[in-house]
């Protein structure tokens, strides 16, 4: 099969790959680049495992070809935390224990970001429908609430 | 020797080729992709030319003119409802389109795609049938037009024939006086696939009276189906209790449902009227207020 010549950014970093045409974009971020953290939960758009940004917009890794990343801006949740420590969203993850394995903690960390920048503010509807397509087995999703609506007064109201 | 490929054709024209001379080369039309990459996965995984069309103005284009509305087909789900104006003129679509799958889904996620893939329980497609939707064809011989209601033809077909593809929908623009709505029933509050739907299109004169109205329904029939008599019910009544009964009373009538986990026979053929009737009075409220 011959192999696909890509150019993307990734987390703001121009990266070039090749890939099989019929090849996941989450495949790609994982095996190709060696960006790990967006995990595999279902491969099915479900869980939201694999959620990532294109073009600023939250989509299913496992739902995008790696060739469709060809001139657009992808988002992973290694992008998130920078130099100086966490970004407050995982901040409150951690301080409201809303994960216990983890493997849903980086698609809910990307989804509440684009949540957040979408709507600062949001209600704890608006937080349950908006991450209705992240499921967690673990955690029972009140500490996530928890965690998000921590985010979003810690963003607004920086201590 | 065959083996996956992908395409991104730059114009209408250069997709139609690609799509008529393939040759034994199978090609599959890639929008969202939230349906070709599930079953590409899982149910086909046979090679093919994937053929990206998203990218073309045609499917990209929403114009809202004077008396239609455009919507290209690949537009995503997420993008449509960011849109205030049309949001404002057909709630009841973009509330179907608002249905399919999670925020992941929808930021990509087409109408289109949602027709095209022609399952019996596609969200969008009552909604676009009770629109009056007349979708727009591209192939080798030029443009033709067909009825929404017109273009599925059985469970996961269309009635695109090769070299053909979907451009986008044409929609009579709504007046002052007209509503629309959609309601699904599912037994969760997110993330399922309807066990029945229905679409409801009315217009109302300055007295409450029902002028016109279109209703169809979802996942109740190997396609979803145009109600003709349902819309009867409707027209010349003020769309009060009496006639929504007779409306929902003709849906039940024109289902004929599966039984299956999420529902049997006779909780389809009953849920799909109070479905009418209850979706009836949201687009009566719409077009009177
Ligand atoms: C987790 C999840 C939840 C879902 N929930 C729902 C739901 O609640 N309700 C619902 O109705 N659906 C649901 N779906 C199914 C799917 O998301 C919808 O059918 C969606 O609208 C498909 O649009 P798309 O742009 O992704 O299409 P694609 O997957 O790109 O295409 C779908 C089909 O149409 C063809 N096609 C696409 N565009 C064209 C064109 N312009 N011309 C010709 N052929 C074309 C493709 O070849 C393919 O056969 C869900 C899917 C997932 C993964
Ligand atoms: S791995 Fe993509 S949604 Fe589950
Ligand atoms: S923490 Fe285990 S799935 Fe969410």
């Amino acid at each position: 099969m011959a192999k696909v010549h890509v150019t993307t950014t990734v987390n703001s970093e121009t990266v070039e790959f090749l890939c099989d045409p019929n090849q996941t974009l989450l495949d790609v971020l994982r095996d190709e680049l060696g960006k790990t953290g967006t995990k595999e939960g279902c491969g099915t758009g479900d869980c939201g495992a694999c959620s990532v940004t294109l073009d600023g917009r939250l989509v299913c890794s496992c739902l995008v070809l790696g060739v469709e990343a060809q001139g657009k801006a992808v988002g992973t949740v290694e992008g998130i935390a920078n130099a100086d420590g966490l970004h407050p969203i995982q901040q409150k993850f951690l301080e409201n224990a809303a994960l216990q394995c983890g493997i849903c903690t980086p698609g809910l960390i990307v989804a509440t970001k684009a949540l957040l920048e979408k709507d600062p503010n949001p209600d704890e509807k608006t937080i349950r429908y908006w991450l209705a397509g992240n499921l967690c087995r673990c955690t029972g999703y009140d500490k996530i609430v928890r965690a998000v609506q921590d985010a979003a007064k810690d963003l607004a109201h920086p201590a | 020797m065959s083996s996956f490929a992908f395409a991104t054709p730059a114009s209408v024209a250069d997709a139609v080729a690609l799509l008529s001379d393939a040759g034994d080369t199978r090609c599959q039309m890639l929008a969202g992709g939230t349906d070709v990459l599930v079953q590409l996965k899982s149910l086909d995984r046979t090679p093919r030319t994937i053929v990206d069309i998203k990218a073309l103005p045609e499917t990209n284009a929403l114009d809202i003119g004077s008396d239609q509305i455009y919507i290209g087909a690949a537009i995503p789900s997420a993008v449509l409802n960011e849109n205030a104006e049309l949001k404002a003129l057909l709630p009841g679509l973009l509330e179907a389109a608002d249905l399919i799958g999670s925020t992941q889904i929808q930021g990509r996620a087409s109408i289109g795609g949602n027709l095209c893939n022609a399952s019996p329980a596609g969200d969008s497609i009552p909604a676009l049938i009770a629109n009056g939707a007349v979708c727009v064809i591209a192939g080798p011989s030029g443009q033709r037009e067909l009825a929404a209601e017109d273009f599925v033809v059985g469970v996961g077909k269309n009635a695109l024939d090769k070299g053909e593809l979907l451009l986008g929908l044409r929609i009579p623009k709504p007046t002052s006086n007209t509503g629309d709505a959609y309601l699904r029933f599912i037994p969760r509050t997110e993330m399922d696939i309807a066990v029945a739907g229905c679409g409801v299109r009315v217009d109302v004169d300055g007295n409450g009276v029902c002028t016109a109205a279109r209703v169809a329904i979802g996942a109740v029939a190997p396609t979803a189906l145009l109600v003709p008599d349902a819309a009867a019910a409707l027209i010349g009544s003020k769309l009060d209790d009496d006639a929504l009964a007779a409306a929902g009373a003709a849906c039940s009538a024109a289902a004929s449902p599966i039984s299956d986990k999420r529902g049997t026979v006779e909780y389809r053929q009953k849920v799909v009227g109070v479905l009418c009737r209850r979706a009836a009075a949201i687009a009566r409220d719409r077009a009177r207020g």
